[in-house]
Parts: C-alpha cells; structure tokens; sequence
C-alpha cells in the first residue's frame, strides 16, 4: 500500500462519504479529538478534517467529510486506490476522555463522526455515555449504528421529523439535564450555530461543555494565525491551542463571522458560469 | 588603465509600472559584462574587511577575482564552500550592513556590488552546468535527523551529505524551503530558484520528508530508537505576533505569515491554478518596518491593491528592512505612514474590517538610553478607511516541538538555548540552530548556523562526546 492511499470509499450520506486512508505515520499518536489536514493536489487548499476513526495495526485513518464547497468535492471525486497529494497529522490537542462519570455526546450533521471517537473513549474509560444525534432529515444521517454501539443511550433527532424525534438536539439535551444526576461533561461538534445552542442549552445547570471549533485553517501547525479564536476574551490559534474549548466561553459569534470571510470568493470559485452544478464540482484542467 | 567608476554597475530591474502588477523577479540580473564591469571595480585587498562582516566568510576577493577572470563557475563554487545557498543570499542578504558595509571603496563612492557578483556567480552556475562536482566523502553509514527545511535545516543537509551522512529533513508543510517558500515572494525570490537549492541537496542523496510534523507525526526519542545518531531542530520562528489592539480578529486582518504563505505556498495569486482564497484588498494597511512588512506591502500592491499604506512606529531610517527593498516599495508606490501608532480596528456589521484608528506621534526628549522614543502628538488621531490589514510585527518561536519534549532547555521567548558555537542543546545528540534559537533573524546567520552545528555534529558522531562523557565509536 501507498501513503495516503485511499484504500476505502462509501458514500453514506447524501453528499457525505468516508475515506479509509493509508497513512500508518499518522495513526502511531492519533488520540480522539485530533485532527488532519488534507491535499487532493499540488495546488489544492490545505482542508482540516477530523479524525474520525484510525486503526494503530492497520496503519490507516478514517474521514468523513461533507462535500459544501470546492475542495471538499474534489476530494469526494476521488477514487479508492488513488493517493491523497497530502495528509499532515495528528494535529491539535486530544479531548480529555478520562475521569468521567456521565458523558452526553452531542453530534449534528457531519459532526457525529468526529464526535464519535471521543464518545467511544469516554465509554472506554468507564463513563456512562448518552449521545444525541441529529441531522436536518433522514437522508442526511450518519453514524448512528457505530453511535449506538458505543453508547449506553442514544437519541436520534431531525429537524423534518423524517426518523427519530422531531427536534432540535436541544430538546432532549434539556430533558436529560433536568433529570440525570452524574453528567459531568458534554462535548458537542457540528455547525457553530448549534455548538452555540448547546452551549446554552448547558449554562445554567453548569454542567462543562467542549465543543470543537472548526474556523478556516491553512498550515495547521501554529504558523499563520488565519484560525484564531477568541475564549474567554482571550485570542487562540484553534490548531494549535484547540481545536477543543470551553463551550461557555467561546466567542460564536466571530467564530461565525470569521468562518465566513471567503464566502464570495468560494461562491465564485463554485458557480463557473460554464458550469450549472451549485456544489462546486468544478473539474480542474489538465496540469 | 581606465578609471574605475565610482558607482556601482546598476542592476536592471523590471520597471517599476509594469512590476507592480505582475509576480515576475524584480532584479534581472547582471550580464557577464556588468559582472566583469563591477567585477573590476574591487581592490583584491589583502587583508579585505568585506570578509569580516560576511557571517560565513566566504572568500570575497577570491571569488570576485574568478569572476574577473571569466572563470565564471569556479566563482561559484569557491563561495559554496562557505555557504550553500550563494542564488539566495545574493539576492535576500543584508549586504549594506554585512560585506558591503565594511567594504574599503565604499568610503569614496558606491561598495563593491558583492551580493549582485554572488547572484551573478550562482545563476551563471546553475544555468552553465560544467559537470564539475565538489568531493564527498565516501558514505559513512550513519543517520542524521534534520527537523525544519528551511536554510539551517538544508544548509546542515547538505553539508553532512557531504562529510557521508545519509541525512533526512523531516519539514511539515507540503513543500520544503521554510520562509525561502512560503515567506519570501516569488518576485523577490522566484521559486525555481529554491527548487534548484532542493533539487541539488537531492543529488546528494538527502531524502526530504514533507508532511511530517516532529513532536506531533513523530517524536525526538523515536528518531534516536529508529538509528539517527543525531538530530538538528531548524523549527525557525513560526509564530506570528499580533498588535493587541481592539478588532484584530475582523474579516480581513492578517498575519503576515497568513498572508504570504496564501499568496506565496498556497500560490493564491495564482488564482487559475489555485484553489486557496485571499482578499484582494482595495485599501491596505500593514503593520511593521521589516522586510517581512515589505514584502506584504508589494504583494499587496500586485494582488491589486489602489493604495497600500505601510504603517511604522518610528521613522524611515530606523527601519530595518533591506534598503532595496525599501527603495523598491518606495518605487512601485507604497505610501508612507512613519511615526504612526495604530489604536483600534473598526469593522461593519458583518464583521469585516472597514477601518483603522491611528495616532501620529513625534520623537521626544531622549530616555536613559539616549534613544528618542515616540510620543503621541496632540490631536493627531486620525481614521483611514480600509479593507484589509497585514500585520508585520515580528514572529515567536512555534512551541509544538519544544512542547513535546519539555526537556528542551528554552528561553522566556520559547527559543532554544544551545551552547556556543557547536549549537549543542543540553540534550545529549540535539543540536538546534536558526531563527528557533535567535529569533527572527536571516538567512545567511539561519545557513552559517547550520553550517557550525554540522561541524559539531560531525565530531559528535565520530567521538560520541557530550560533556565529560567521551567514548570513540566503535
Ligand atoms: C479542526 C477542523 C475539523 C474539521 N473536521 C471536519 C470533518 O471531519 N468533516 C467535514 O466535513 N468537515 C470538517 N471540517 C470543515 C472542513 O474543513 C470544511 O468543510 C472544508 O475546509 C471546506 O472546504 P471547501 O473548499 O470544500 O469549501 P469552501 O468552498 O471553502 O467553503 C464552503 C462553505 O463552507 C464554509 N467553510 C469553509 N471552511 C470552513 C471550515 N473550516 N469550517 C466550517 N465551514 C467552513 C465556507 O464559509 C463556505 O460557506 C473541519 C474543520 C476544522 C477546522
Ligand atoms: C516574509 C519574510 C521575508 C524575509 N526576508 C528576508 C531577507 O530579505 N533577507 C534575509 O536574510 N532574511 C529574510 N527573512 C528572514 C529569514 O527568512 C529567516 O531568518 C530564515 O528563513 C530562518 O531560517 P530557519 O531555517 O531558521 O527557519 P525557517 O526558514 O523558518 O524554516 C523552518 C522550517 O521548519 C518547519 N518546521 C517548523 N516546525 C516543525 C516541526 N515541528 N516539524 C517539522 N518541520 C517544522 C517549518 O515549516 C519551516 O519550513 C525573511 C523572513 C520572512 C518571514
Ligand atoms: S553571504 Fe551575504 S554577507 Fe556573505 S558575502 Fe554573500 S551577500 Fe555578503
Ligand atoms: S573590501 Fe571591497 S574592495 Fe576590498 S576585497 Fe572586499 S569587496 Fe573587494
Ligand atoms: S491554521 Fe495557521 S495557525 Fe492555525
């Protein structure tokens, strides 16, 4: 097998597949809660993805990825067997997945995947795990079987009402605060705006909550400054200093903000006018 | 005898209309007549002073007299045998402070053009192969580990290639080169010409490894079980510095680092080819008197901007950046802000930056240390509308490979402490060298660095000494 080998391909969602990529340098030190950052080729953006599962003897991590914009469908576009032009990891810090007693592991969207891992070590290290996972409607739902495996309970939300309880991730979040006396963590990753909510969501009961923030990267490593964050009033470099924070104290709002700041740009790159296809598949020409 | 000419043969540079818009070098470069002309114009002295403000002493008079003797390529080799990198430090050193500086026809006129007779040498080189290669030593058979592949990793590469190494560079971008790849423009410093750098280290049998990222991908002690007899840290200083002012996280505030290495690694002025965005600012302010805010300023200028403001505490003479540089961005049009502190950012609603609040300051009564310090100036606030802002104020040392191995001994600054002048860490077999143990500094003390620590690990390898402890390898 060849670095970076896409040895595995599957699309498991609509416009969300999982790749199973060759890379045994990686998974030496890979922990729950760390991430990559990934090439499809020479003059491809540097795209950061989640470790969402690795296997040490294999030599091989897996990614989940949402296909929203033109790097991410580029990649997509590739086929198992084919080499990722890059992979550097494991990058940020590990989730703190020891010492806890009741664990709610938040998911929406894509981010099940990366919030599996850390679910999976909570329950590994002796901590009662209850896992909420939602997406906008059945379609777009992923993990549940591998959530379900690892969690003493699981509830499955969509915002339509197509599968599971028609709610946000909130709702039952909510309930379980109210009536569930050991939680003492809960870690939620997916779009800003319902790390936001959690977090709310979690506030008054005090409970700690870790979200992981995914603002616009390139190196990765501490260099640029382009993924900074600011927590409690204090700026961070969220590849480095993160990707995990404390919930409450996360600034969404510039989060929000900052994650927009290419939109236009993206937009252009996405919608060539030669091109009808809205999701920016936008084949490259030959080198 | 015709008089020698008292100013320097110029150098040709694309005009200044025309380059401020396009990513080509400014310099072209001298013919071999210019080289010959400036070429005549030193002294050949014999206790020469340029050498001594050369932090690698390369043998000047010695190369410039191959050049006045057309021996073209044999100039370039008599330097490489002090420093390995002659095609960039000819074009990136400070000359006017280094060998230029002392040089003895500078007192009457214009210095010898040294660095311009070292680009001339190295290009001329490259571009005339003779096939002529320096002796190496037969291989030796043991490992050297090299974290960074920026000027002291490479510089220490190369030279234990050399002496027989087999040496691999571990560097964690996708690309190898350090600053000289994604800090310094293409226009400054065209690519190819790193590539060649790197082209030439693999002729030499060293493997470069990109993607990997010591202390996260790998860590020291598993270099030393996997049979590398010594390692190298060439991290260099990484970590961009902010201005700590209100606004600094608007859509549109950069690094510098951020905003070169899109335009330069990521080759985002490149739009065609490739897929990395940055803004192209319209009313740009950036930050610093350095040439890292130089550069940023040009790049502006060419990714579009209608008026690039550079932004400096102090005034002109005080800035420490390469006078051509300064001379050059004074050409292509940037406008001067000296004396100028900036207060605060504004941005609109969205979150993108639309403004910066500013002090004009004057230089007041001289301190205890003689130096007059910038005093705020009554009144003199002022708001310039802008897009986009490039911060330029200095890098820290990145704490990701000190951090994994915390017995590292480092400064309050994060820099490596290393003894001087074999650039040993007080870890046994870790030597350390460049801007991760000087801080920001350049390439040519990054490469003469890395050519000491080379010295010291050969002698560490050979006689496995560390302190007390002396043992001859068997
Ligand atoms: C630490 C980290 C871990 C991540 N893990 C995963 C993962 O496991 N799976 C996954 O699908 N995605 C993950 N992401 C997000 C992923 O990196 C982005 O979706 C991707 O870079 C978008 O690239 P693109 O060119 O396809 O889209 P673009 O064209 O760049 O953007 C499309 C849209 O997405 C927004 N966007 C761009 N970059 C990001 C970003 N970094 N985060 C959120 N929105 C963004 C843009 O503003 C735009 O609206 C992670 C991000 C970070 C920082
Ligand atoms: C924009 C800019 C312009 C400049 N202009 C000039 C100039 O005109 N003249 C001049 O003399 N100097 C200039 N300098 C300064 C000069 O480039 C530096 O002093 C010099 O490059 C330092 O060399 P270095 O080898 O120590 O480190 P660097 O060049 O910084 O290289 C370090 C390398 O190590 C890699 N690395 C870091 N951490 C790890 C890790 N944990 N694992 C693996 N790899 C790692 C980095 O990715 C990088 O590639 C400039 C600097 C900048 C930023
Ligand atoms: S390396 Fe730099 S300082 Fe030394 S001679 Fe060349 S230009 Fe001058
Ligand atoms: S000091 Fe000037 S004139 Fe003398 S050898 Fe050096 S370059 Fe030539
Ligand atoms: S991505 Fe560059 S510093 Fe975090």
């Amino acid at each position: 097998m060849k670095t970076y080998e896409i040895i595995h391909r599957e699309q498991i969602a609509e416009r969300v597949k999982v790749f199973i990529v060759y890379a045994p340098l990686i998974t030496k030190h890979c922990r729950p809660g760390q991430f990559l950052i990934v090439m499809v080729h020479e003059n491809g953006e540097r795209i950061p993805l989640t470790i969402a599962d690795f296997d040490q003897e294999r030599g091989v991590v897996e990614i989940v990825f949402q296909e929203v914009g033109k790097s991410t469908v580029q990649l997509g576009a590739m086929e198992a067997g084919e080499c990722l032009h890059a992979m550097v990891g494991p990058l940020g810090h590990a989730s703190e997945i020891t010492g806890w007693k009741g664990v709610v592991a938040v998911g929406g969207g894509i981010g099940v995947a990366p919030v599996f891992p850390i679910a999976r070590g909570c329950k590994q290290n002796g901590a009662r795990v209850t896992s909420i996972i939602g997406a906008r409607t059945s379609e777009l739902l992923i993990y549940e079987k591998k959530m379900r495996a690892i969690s003493d309970e699981l509830i499955v939300c969509t915002d339509d009402g197509s599968y599971g309880r028609q709610a946000m991730v909130t709702e039952p979040l909510r309930e379980l605060l109210e009536t569930e006396e050991e939680i003492d963590l809960c870690v939620a990753i997916g779009p800003a705006i319902m790390m936001k909510s959690v977090a709310e969501t979690t506030r008054p009961f005090g409970v700690k909550t870790v979200v992981s923030l995914n603002s616009i990267m390139i190196d990765g490593t501490g260099m640029c400054g382009g993924c900074r964050v600011s927590v409690g009033g204090e700026t961070y470099f969220a590849c480095v200093d993160g990707p995990e924070f404390d919930g409450h104290e996360v600034d969404f709002e510039l989060l929000m903000a900052r994650q927009g700041m290419y939109r236009d740009q993206e937009k252009d790159a996405a919608d060539e006018p030669s091109h009808p296809c809205r999701i920016g598949l936008h084949p490259r020409k030959p080198a | 005898m015709t008089k020698k000419r008292s100013t320097r043969v110029p150098m040709r540079a694309q005009d200044p209309g025309a380059r401020s818009k396009n990513f080509l070098e400014v310099n072209l470069g001298y013919t071999e007549e210019e080289a010959l002309e400036e070429a005549s114009r030193c002294l050949m002295c014999k206790g020469p002073q340029c050498v001594k403000g050369c932090p690698v002493g390369i043998d000047i008079p010695g190369f410039i007299g191959r050049i006045k003797e057309g021996k073209f390529n044999d100039a370039a080799r008599l330097i490489k045998k002090r420093n390995s990198l002659p095609a960039v430090c000819g074009r990136v050193c400070p000359q006017e402070e280094q060998c230029e500086a002392l040089c003895v026809v500078g007192k009457k006129g214009d210095p010898v053009g040294i660095g311009n007779l070292e680009r001339f040498a190295a290009d001329h080189e490259a571009g005339n192969p003779d096939g002529i290669t320096l002796d190496m030593a037969p291989e030796n058979g043991h490992k050297i580990a090299v974290i960074g592949a920026g000027p002291a990793g490479l510089t220490v590469a190369s030279d234990l290639a050399m002496k027989g190494y087999r040496v691999t560079v571990f560097e964690a971008l996708h690309k190898a080169g350090g600053v000289l790849a994604y800090g310094i423009p293409e226009f400054r410093l065209p690519k190819a010409i790193v590539q060649r750098e790197l082209d030439y280290l693999t002729s030499l049998g060293v493997e470069i490894r990109c993607n990997i990222l010591v202390g996260a991908s790998v860590r020291i002690p598993e270099l030393f079980a996997d049979g590398y007899r010594a390692v190298f840290i060439g991290t260099g200083a990484g970590l961009p510095r902010f201005l700590d002012i209100p606004g600094e996280n608007l859509n549109g505030v950069y690094s510098a680092n951020e905003y070169l290495t899109r335009s330069n690694l990521m080759r985002a002025y490149d739009s065609e080819e490739a897929d990395t965005p940055i803004a192209h600012g319209k009313r740009v302010a950036v930050f610093g008197g350095g040439n890292v805010a130089m550069d940023a300023a040009r790049t502006a200028l060419r990714l579009g901007g209608d008026e690039v403001h550079l932004f400096y505490r102090r005034s002109r003479e005080e800035m420490p950046a390469r006078k051509e540089e300064v001379h050059h961005a004074d050409e292509e049009g940037i406008l001067w802000q000296f004396l100028t502190a900036p207060l605060e950012f504004i941005g609109d609603e969205k979150g993108r930056l639309k403004a910066l609040r500013s002090q004009r300051m004057e230089l007041g009564e001289p301190d205890e240390s003689g130096r007059r310090r910038p005093v705020p100036i009554e009144g003199g606030g002022f708001v310039t509308e802008i897009d986009t802002a490039i911060v330029a104020i200095g890098n820290d040392s990145n704490p990701i490979l000190t951090r994994s191995m915390p017995e590292i001994d480092t400064n309050r600054w994060g820099n490596v402490v290393v003894e001087e002048p074999t650039g040993r860490t007080n870890c046994r077999g870790i030597f350390a060298g460049g801007d991760i143990v000087t801080g920001a500094a350049t390439v040519i003390l990054a490469a003469g660095a890395g050519r000491t620590a080379a010295n010291a690990i050969h002698e560490y390898v050979q006689w496995i000494t560390w302190g007390e402890d002396t043992r001859k390898l068997t």
